[in-house]
């Protein structure tokens, strides 16, 4: 693998119309290791980049699952095994008691393990990344809209990769250092 | 024909969720620079100074509770729980609104939720914190609370999982910790602008690291997204299981007046009811002081109206069956407690209660008011100190006087319950001063949603 100074290329647009039209396009034409950035939510962009696999559901499956799993079974090990207390008779596993308990752990599982999972999954915290070397991209969290071609995409060319993303009429293109 | 265009004209002249004319930047300019180019006011720092005496007074109050014990409270046997236990449920009702708005309504797909959903999930998370203090420092012995959570420990025991008050435990913490991490997710990606939008070192490096370094990637939005709609769809039936558990603290209980069925429900609706409340008697101060009418504009007040007189109404039902009830079952300890609320020595907050949480809200009937910020501000005051009398007729009445009349008694609450309960005002306001001051109180990426130009056109 060829070693490259450069991190990427990077175009700004004005509008998320314009972004998800230069990504679907960039797409096409064969880039794979690409990436958008906006300040707000695109429904279309992730799309259009061929990102489509999202393990963030299944992790807060499981999280779900381990909670109430856990939850149910540590009340039952607790109130049945090592510490039964007989009030009236009822029995120990007084199921319906457990209910509550058990629907709780269920959710503070399942949302713990969406947030960090969905962190975990982003490689948040990541305070340094080359992105940010470029001044223009502080813009990325204001009003502005950047696709970004990695060098280490194979169809990467210094030369033809900055003339392709040129026809696609950008605000502006910046050399990303590494 | 005619008529039916008119109709429709009629119902699009409601009031926008967002003043036209605003743009992707203008939007983020005017939201961060109320928190990084502002000069804080005067009015802030007075403000801020009287919430924080209060608070302090809380803590006095608490300390000397700490050294003399619980006996410097009114309460007595029978009325064991007082005013630490009404407030708790009080407090804790105020934190539904929050949730609601920033789950139930994103699921509903409201959008005009986007410009109230950040500082209702604020002051949610502070209620919360001000409801917790009351049943742990209630326990009598706050700094062995933590027995009330499972872990191994020498004295060989584990909780009592078959009792409403671990249950209790279990999901105000829980609703803690949901409500958090949904807030400060929500954050993220307004804490990376204000890390981009700032000039000073110590608030970019501040902001920058509770940023994370987010960056705005697509495939970070997806997974952002997936993750927003799950975690609000995991804190939907959390919300309602909240004050549904909060209710059977009472309903489990034999104690006339407490054990009915009805209470989950009517405790639910209780809770959005004086939610709303506090939402507005925060944000009709709120948008005049910091210019935000363009944002939190004339159809939140309207819709937070709607829907305090929608939830007024379920309680207003919970009230008649609670009546009916003690009339129809024919238990005469039901239909003694009817008669003591009508006639008995605290009657004068029973029909106060009903003044309050029944009269007052319909006056929502009325457009002019529900566009009105002066009425609204007072109709909402009314509600939330309805709804602490509601609590207080709950915890107070049906325990003064219950089976056997040898053990009636009266409950006065002393200058210590007033001071710790004025206090959790004064610490819920301050906390809710410093939110407004350095994190932006709407979600700035969440209003840029809502403008026209971030509609992606087909080619």
């Amino acid at each position: 693998m060829k070693t490259t100074p450069t991190y990427g290329i990077m175009a700004e647009f004005d509008s998320a119309s314009d972004l998800v039209a230069a990504a679907r396009k960039t797409h096409e034409a064969g880039y794979r290791k690409i990436d958008a950035y906006s300040p707000f939510p695109v429904e279309e962009l992730a799309e259009a980049i061929g990102f489509h696999k999202n393990g963030v559901p299944l992790v807060t499956l499981i999280g779900a699952l381990i909670g109430g799993i856990s939850g149910y079974l540590m009340q039952y090990w607790m109130a049945a095994i090592s510490y039964p207390i007989n009030v009236g008779g009822r029995p120990f596993h007084s199921w319906p008691a457990f209910i509550v308990v058990t629907f709780e752990m269920t959710i503070l599982f399942g949302g713990i393990a969406a947030v960090f999972g969905m962190l975990a999954l982003n490689g948040l915290p990541m305070p340094y990344h080359p992105v940010f070397n470029v001044p223009r991209f502080a813009m990325a969290t204001k009003d502005r809209f950047f696709l970004i071609v990695f060098s280490s995409d194979p169809k990467y060319n210094p030369t033809d990769t900055r003339r392709f993303l040129e026809g696609l009429k950008p605000r502006s293109i910046s050399e990303v250092p590494s | 024909m005619a008529d039916r265009v008119d109709d429709v004209e009629v119902a699009n002249r409601r009031a926008p969720v967002i003043e036209p004319g605003y743009t992707f930047g203008t939007v983020t300019d005017k939201i961060s620079a109320i928190v990084l180019k502002r000069p804080t006011s005067t009015g802030w720092f007075i403000g801020f100074g009287i919430a924080f005496m209060l608070t302090m007074m809380m803590l006095f109050a608490i300390g000397y509770l700490v050294v003399k014990g619980t006996g410097i409270w009114g309460i007595n046997i029978p009325i064991g729980w007082g005013f630490a236990i009404v407030n708790f449920v009080w407090w804790i009702g105020i934190g539904h609104a929050g949730t609601l708005i920033s789950a139930i309504l994103l699921l509903l797909r409201q959008s005009w939720r986007n410009s109230i959903n950040r500082f209702a999930e604020a002051m949610t998370l502070f209620a919360v914190a001000a409801a917790g203090i009351f049943p742990l420092i209630h326990t009598g012995r706050p700094w062995l609370a933590y027995w009330l959570f499972p872990y191994p420990n020498t004295m060989n025991y584990w909780p009592q999982f078959r009792s409403p008050l671990l249950w209790d435990v279990f999901a105000v913490s829980t609703y803690f910790t949901i409500s958090l991490l949904f807030w400060f997710v929500g954050l993220i990606p307004d804490l990376a602008t204000l890390r981009d939008r700032s000039e000073n070192r110590w608030a970019q490096m501040i902001y920058g690291m509770l940023a994370m370094g987010w960056r705005g990637s697509a495939r970070h939005w997806h997974r952002y997204e997936t993750m927003y709609l799950l975690l609000a769809g995991l804190a939907t039936p959390l919300v309602l299981s909240v004050h549904t558990v909060v209710s059977f603290d009472f309903a489990i209980a034999i104690v006339p007046g407490w054990h009915t069925t009805i209470f989950p429900p009517y405790f639910v609706a209780g809770a959005i009811y004086s939610g709303f409340a506090m939402v507005l008697m925060l944000a009709i101060p709120i948008r005049k002081i910091y210019g935000l009418e363009d944002f939190i504009t004339d159809r939140h007040l309207q819709n937070s109206a709607k829907v305090m007189l929608a939830t007024g109404w379920i309680v207003a039902y919970g009230y008649g069956m609670e009546a009916f009830m003690g009339w129809y079952s024919g238990n005469r300890y039901d239909s003694f407690l009817l008669w003591n609320r009508l006639h008995g020595p605290y009657q004068f907050f029973y029909y106060l209660l009903l003044i309050c949480n029944i009269g007052s809200p319909q006056l929502l009937w009325i457009r002019k008011l529900r566009t009105n910020s002066f009425g609204l501000f007072m109709v909402s005051f009314v509600i939330l100190v309805g709804m602490w009398l509601e609590r207080f007729v709950i915890v107070v009445m049906s325990l003064h006087r219950d089976f056997l009349n040898s053990s009636w008694g009266m409950y006065y609450p002393t200058r210590w319950d007033w001071m710790t309960y004025i206090g959790t005002i004064g610490m819920f306001l301050a906390a809710m001063f410093l939110f407004v001051r350095i994190l932006p109180m709407i979600s700035i990426f969440e209003m840029r949603t809502l403008l026209p130009e971030a509609e992606v056109k087909a080619e």
